[in-house]
């Protein structure tokens, strides 16, 4: 272990072609991938909105479809920055060796990981917007301040791809990726108040829940669904941004370490 | 005239074992240079060391006039690699392969596309063009692979174990394309264990083993150098037991390897003589070649 595996990124605009190999890969299956991206939120929260939501009095000032509208949002886009940072970065990385073939050019290690990070919030942007356009038509938004929610989305994306990857970097083998969605993906979806209210939890989990950045994307989303501006914005997007830059770093050295061989 | 390459008492090791051990290598422009050993010998740990992927733990390295690993992108920027394993794009086709790689580099679309089919045609795959890459054949993948190394017109082109897996057909159209670059001037680094695509193809070469360059030259010089100009291999079920009483009087040195016995000497016309009364051997009489340098300098046990 050496200590250039530690040096802060060296950025360039190299990553570009990658984010633009990735999109005209995606384009080549991009009905099938925004049926997944679509279909899977919508139904939970059709179901779950208008099925359970009819037993249930008011949530927070508003229906019980609206509330589960904001948080549909937040945790499909969490879902495709996931899977997009897990599964099919690995199969770059380890399976059909992408990566190797790209560091043979000027582009390096480092563009890679901000390009694979880049993508996968891409692919956050289109599926949160596609819930947010959807949602919007059944007449589940309420201002135009649910608008903020396409950049949220991107953010969202940036977070959880930074944080999948140093599960990628880690990866012996796809199987590896359980772990990571049973016992984080799964649980966040649960406690960050997607569903319900955090309040609703006990003491210790809500403090939990605090920590967790889906909770912090949630408080940002739905007043903005509902139609007014956050309390604590600052102190959210912060939240955000830090999980993103720290993931990146982590990330990135995991990344050098397991390459340089 | 400078060097397009140079390395200087190159150092990599891996937790503790010395996997290249003091290299020194110098290319000059238009020559195919080979490096050959057997596996593990620190081969593709020396190219990714040259191409910047890898840090040394010690040494110099100047590629293309710029310090490496620290200016490696810009060196790269005129580099080509065929490495030892595919690793084309598989959800593109042939002519998206090109494209999507020559972008990496920097280079405007307008200006891979008017590259694209003279590329295809060095590679032979003109007629492939909008296929997807898993429906071709090895060789094909070899030569795409190729092609894509060159979409940059690089001035020096670095080839992992080019034909491992090939069938000689396949063999013998990628020699011909990397001689065809040799004489358009390009430089060529290449590792392989195969002594005659070596012999065939390079105007110097060195055997590594162990991390350290043991002996370099021109393949008939290092043949020369290295050992006897001829060879009688004696077969059959007696060979080791005849070997072990007589060889030792007609060959400056012998090997027994299961039911052959290899006899290197200068003049084989004594040795055959007495070889054709004996009974029950029969024998091959050809001039030393690069295999037989090969196993003398890295031993015949095998590596794994």
């Amino acid at each position: 272990m050496s200590a250039h595996h530690y040096a802060l990124p060296r950025l360039s605009f190299r990553f570009f072609p990658i984010w633009r190999r990735h999109f005209m890969v995606w384009r080549k299956i991009a009905a099938t991938s925004v049926l997944g991206h679509i279909a899977d939120p919508m139904i939970y929260l059709l179901g779950l909105g208008y099925g359970l939501g009819s037993l249930l009095p008011e949530m927070g000032g508003t229906s019980y479809i609206v509330f589960l509208a904001a948080g549909t949002i937040c945790y499909s886009t969490m879902n495709s920055a996931s899977f997009e940072a897990l599964y099919s970065s690995f199969a770059r990385m380890h399976e059909q060796r992408t990566w190797d073939a790209i560091m043979n050019t000027p582009v390096t290690l480092d563009d890679i990981v901000l390009s694979e990070i880049l993508w996968a919030a891409t692919k956050s942007l289109m599926s949160g917007t596609a819930v947010l356009a959807v949602a919007t038509l059944l007449g589940l938004t309420h201002s135009f301040l649910s608008l903020w929610l396409i950049p949220l989305a991107l953010l969202i994306g940036l977070c959880f791809a930074s944080l999948g990857l140093i599960m990628t970097a880690l990866a012996p083998a796809y199987d590896f990726f359980m772990y990571y969605f049973t016992l984080a993906v799964t649980p966040m979806m649960l406690l960050c108040g997607v569903f319900f209210p955090i309040t609703q939890l006990p003491p210790f989990w809500q403090g939990v829940a605090q920590a967790l950045p889906l909770t912090h994307a949630v408080n940002i989303a739905r007043p903005l669904i509902i139609g007014y501006v956050p309390d604590g914005l600052m102190l959210h997007v912060a939240v955000l941004l830090g999980f993103t830059l720290c993931g990146f770093y982590v990330s990135l050295v995991l990344f050098r370490r397991r390459l340089a061989k | 005239m400078s060097a397009v390459l140079s390395a200087q008492n190159l150092q990599k090791s891996y937790a503790g074992q010395k996997v290249v051990n003091g290299v020194n290598i110098s290319l000059n422009k238009g020559e195919c240079f080979g490096l050959l050993g057997p596996n593990g010998a620190g081969k593709t740990t020396t190219l990714r060391l040259m191409l910047g992927l890898i840090e040394p733990d010690g040494g110099y390295l100047d590629l293309l006039g710029h310090a490496v690993p620290r200016h490696a992108r810009e060196a790269r920027l005129r580099v080509g690699v065929v490495p030892q394993a595919d690793n084309l794009d598989p959800d593109f086709t042939v002519a998206e392969n090109l494209l999507v790689y020559g972008r990496y580099f920097g280079m405007k679309d307008n200006e891979i596309n008017a590259r694209i089919p003279a590329l295809l045609e060095f590679a032979s795959l003109a007629h492939k063009k909008d296929v997807k890459v898993p429906t071709l054949s090895g060789g094909m993948k070899r030569r795409l692979t190729l092609a894509r190394a060159l979409v940059n017109d690089p001035d020096i082109l670095f080839l992992d174990e080019p034909t491992t897996g090939l069938d000689p057909q396949a063999r013998h159209l990628i020699w011909q394309r990397l001689h065809d670059l040799t004489v358009q001037g390009k430089t060529l680094l290449l590792t392989t264990h195969f002594m005659d695509e070596a012999e065939r193809l390079c105007h110097r070469l060195a055997i590594m083993d162990n991390g350290q360059l043991i002996s370099e030259g021109s393949p008939r010089e290092l043949i020369k150098r290295n050992i006897e100009a001829e060879v009688v291999e004696v077969y059959g079920e007696p060979a080791a037991q005849w070997a072990n009483a007589h060889a030792a009087q007609y060959a400056a040195r012998f090997e027994v390897s299961g039911e052959t016995a290899f006899c290197y000497l200068n003049d084989a016309q004594p040795l055959i003589t007495h070889l054709q009364s004996q009974s029950g051997l029969r024998y091959l009489h050809r001039p030393a070649n690069l295999e037989d340098v090969f196993l003398k300098l890295t031993g015949r046990e095998m590596r794994e």
